[in-house]
């Protein structure tokens, strides 16, 4: 029966594509953004530290991606092994907060520039590290430092496929932001550069083979 | 979306003697389950993962990337590393593979070069190179020829027959025409041209046509490291298992890890043994066993099936099982433009050049070649990870300024090239280190041969040279490192006519074994310039040739 299910796929293809559709819909719904790990305060906290990873600044940010959702269910699926490290490291944040800035006290309640001062504090590595090629394993890559781990699950929860259960990227707005359409399936030209390709043509005889 | 098992479907009990155990069902399982089993034989097809269904791929990249949906669990299964054999080996993660019927090749990039003639014959061509045991394959390419020319036919490969001047030779065109060129293809062919060099288009393992009830790709944009949902990608599970299974003399059981194969006292296998879901041991007797369980993990299972009377494992008396370990050297250029490209959609690589497949030692100073790719293949969370450029923000409003404008306008350039078989380069087992079910885990011994080094970095400066032609406002090139990971697994049970210095014979039979074959990457002999699972592929289309004629002769017999 293989070679009718692919027949299948092929033939309901954008049927595939409603169907996603509409669990990505259904995922988006107010009744599916309620907190199933962190408390209603750490989800504050959490949300404030994505919200400066991936600041609301005129686009949609952290904050709109429903990235605390996707961080709390995280830390009941695939980042289990990861609660400790939320748990102990969302005090610290509040330490490093009253240390730098003694009248404050919750860092969803502290200014912008303090907010931004505390986790520059806590970000060792900084701009430095060049980029790699990322491999699997992106998010358990971030060890036990809370800052990286809760900057890997930002990034992610921005970013993942709507359609997915994971609660990130709500109503696709991270791809938006970065200028990816929604669909799964597209035609050519895909873009500025192969718009008016005219298409494979041989080299002409000046530029030919030569093997260095 | 497919039923959970084809009614049609062949199933065997353990104890029936069946003609062939095949241990793996990716690349070269897949082909020589379909091949064998539809010329009348009765195959066991013995998958260590689950069966999975095109309908259950996904685009989840947390899934796919951080959950190893399809591929091997670094939990379940610790891979140790070491430099060299004097260091002691630490707990890393070395490889990643294809664990799920269809093995790698679902979630390959398909790139679908064939190897040169000089891949064949390059230790008599250049001569010895110290440092590394580079040998002549027992085969050359027009031996192999044919069976390139199958797997572009039967398992389905899209490209333009003639376009790259250092082709080799072939017998028939291309199936299907080329996949349409990306952003990152036309930029790639425009600035090689200009510097005088030849891109064509690439050969894809991807169908630009609709064929045997595949549909072609639909440009969906998640393809290197996902699986194919519309089984466009040609993986053997989306071309070759049907056939298999079709043949009423398949049955391909998943989740039947083989951790020994039996040799009865005449130095005979007669059949596997694995654990199935449960863990409970079963022995699937078989008149010969063929592994095909990909470059670490047949040598592993050589090795785990040692016995009184082979203390060294298996088919192991040149000693050499899990030696000479290739990858294939790897440099990558990324490129940012002016105007976007939205490289997102669609595979992954569209242009290709081989100017550089043979260069020439006494000019460049090292042994090697290789060729380049013009290409994307980042998802978006992976390209928020690895994919602006160095000293970029990782966070705030500057950060996400530039994911939104970089993220359509980036692309690569992917050199690929040779590696150097080097003796000490190896899988082994880990004295003290074992997987979930108690068998000792994967040791990576690896240190590149320096040739292989200055290759990549020669292969980068041109990559740099060609982003400079192309106009990118900017680009660089990541670190150039030796490497400690392979998804390339070559060599380790390599080809030869002399059983002193080879694993296998040219029919892949085992010179100490004479109904145990095996086939996959680590029968190579030389690593190519990247791009092995064409050549895997084609060899397992030979090899059930040969395995065949030997079947029909009554060579497998007592």
């Amino acid at each position: 029966m293989a070679a009718a299910g692919a027949t299948w796929a092929t033939a309901n293809w954008p049927a595939v594509v409603r169907a996603a559709e509409h669990a990505h819909q259904a995922a988006a719904s107010p009744a599916a953004q309620k907190l199933e790990f962190l408390t209603v305060a750490e989800g504050k906290e959490v949300e404030a530290i994505a919200s400066c990873i991936i600041p609301s600044d005129g686009t949609p940010g952290a904050r709109e991606a429903g990235v605390v959702y996707f961080i709390d269910r995280a830390l009941l699926t695939f980042s289990a092994d990861q609660q400790k490290v939320y748990r102990e490291g969302i005090p610290k944040i509040h330490q490093r907060l009253q240390q730098l800035f003694p009248a404050a006290n919750l860092f969803s309640e502290a200014t912008p520039e303090q907010q931004v001062a505390v986790l520059e504090s806590l970000d060792e590595a900084g701009s430095k590290s060049p980029p790699r090629r990322p491999r699997a394993n992106f998010i358990a890559g971030a060890g036990t430092q809370f800052f990286e781990t809760i900057r890997a699950h930002t990034l992610a929860g921005f970013l993942i496929d709507p359609e997915s259960d994971r609660r990130g990227n709500r109503g696709g707005v991270g791809w938006t932001v970065i200028g990816r359409l929604p669909e799964h399936a597209f035609q050519p030209p895909f873009g500025y550069y192969d718009r008016d390709y005219a298409g494979w043509q041989p080299a002409s005889a000046k530029g030919s083979a030569k093997n260095d | 979306m497919n039923p959970v098992a084809r009614p049609d479907q062949a199933k065997y009990r353990p104890s029936d003697v069946v003609d062939f155990v095949i241990v793996g069902s990716g690349a070269a399982g897949g082909v020589l389950a379909k091949e064998l089993s539809t010329n009348g034989f009765s195959v066991v097809v013995l998958e260590q993962g689950p069966y999975i269904r095109e309908s259950e791929f996904s685009h989840d990249e947390i899934k796919i990337l951080q959950e190893d949906f399809l591929t091997n669990h670094p939990k379940l299964q610790p891979t140790t590393f070491r430099k060299t054999p004097k260091d002691q080996a630490k707990p890393q993660r070395t490889l990643v593979y294809g664990r799920a019927v269809g093995g790698t090749s679902n979630h390959f990039t398909a790139n679908f070069w064939r190897f040169h003639e000089i891949d064949f014959i390059e230790r008599s061509k250049v001569g010895a190179v110290p440092g590394s045991t580079l040998a002549d394959w027992p085969i050359t390419y027009a031996e192999l020829e044919p069976y390139y020319t199958k797997v572009e036919w039967e398992v389905g490969v899209s490209g333009m027959a003639g376009a790259s001047p250092f082709d080799p030779p072939r017998s028939k065109p291309y199936p299907m025409p080329p996949l349409p060129v990306k952003g990152s293809g036309v930029i790639f062919e425009r600035a090689a041209r200009k510097l005088g060099w030849n891109p064509f288009p690439a050969p894809m393992a991807i169908l630009s046509e609709p064929r045997a009830g595949r549909s072609a790709c639909v440009n969906c944009g998640f393809c290197l490291g996902f699986g194919c949902e519309v089984k466009a990608k040609s993986s053997s599970l989306a071309s070759m298992i049907p056939l298999a299974e079709k043949s009423g003399k398949c049955e391909i059981r998943p989740n039947s890890y083989v951790h020994k194969i039996e040799v009865d006292e005449r130095g005979r296998a007669t059949g596997a043994l694995y654990f199935d879901e449960k863990k409970n041991v079963h022995l699937q007797k078989a008149k010969a066993v063929i592994v095909s369980a990909n470059g670490a993990e047949t040598p592993r299972l050589l090795l785990l099936s040692a016995s009184g009377k082979h203390p060294e494992g298996i088919a192991n008396s040149s000693g050499l099982v899990g030696k000479n370990l290739m990858f294939n050297s790897a440099a990558i250029s990324v490129g940012v433009m002016d105007e976007p490209l939205n490289d997102y959609k669609g595979y992954a690589v569209s242009r290709v050049l081989h100017d550089f497949y043979e260069l020439d030692a006494a000019k460049v100073g090292f042994y090697g070649g290789g060729g380049l790719d013009g290409r994307y293949d980042a998802t978006p969370i992976g390209f928020a990870f690895g994919g602006l450029p160095p000293g970029s923000p990782r966070w705030g409003k500057d950060f996400k300024a530039l994911l939104a404008h970089n993220f359509t306008r980036s692309f690569e350039i992917f050199g690929h090239g040779t590696s150097l078989p080097v003796e000490d380069n190896s899988f082994s087992l880990d004295p003290e280190v074992k997987d979930a079910w108690g068998l000792a885990a994967l040791r990576m011994t690896y240190k590149d041969h320096p040739d292989d080094i200055k290759l990549t970095h020669w292969l980068a400066d041109r990559s740099s040279e060609l982003l400079d032609a192309a106009g990118a406002k900017q680009h660089w090139t990541f670190p150039i490192d030796e490497q400690q990971f392979g998804v390339h697994l070559l060599g380790t049970c390599r080809m030869g006519k002399d059983p002193q210095t080879s694993v296998i014979n040219s029919d892949h039979r085992t010179h100490d074994v004479r109904n145990l074959f095996l086939c996959d990457g680590g029968s190579f002999v030389t690593s190519g310039r990247g791009q092995p699972t064409m050549t895997i592929m084609a060899l397992a289309f030979r090899a059930a040739d040969r395995i065949r004629d030997l079947a029909k002769r009554g060579e497998l017999e007592a």
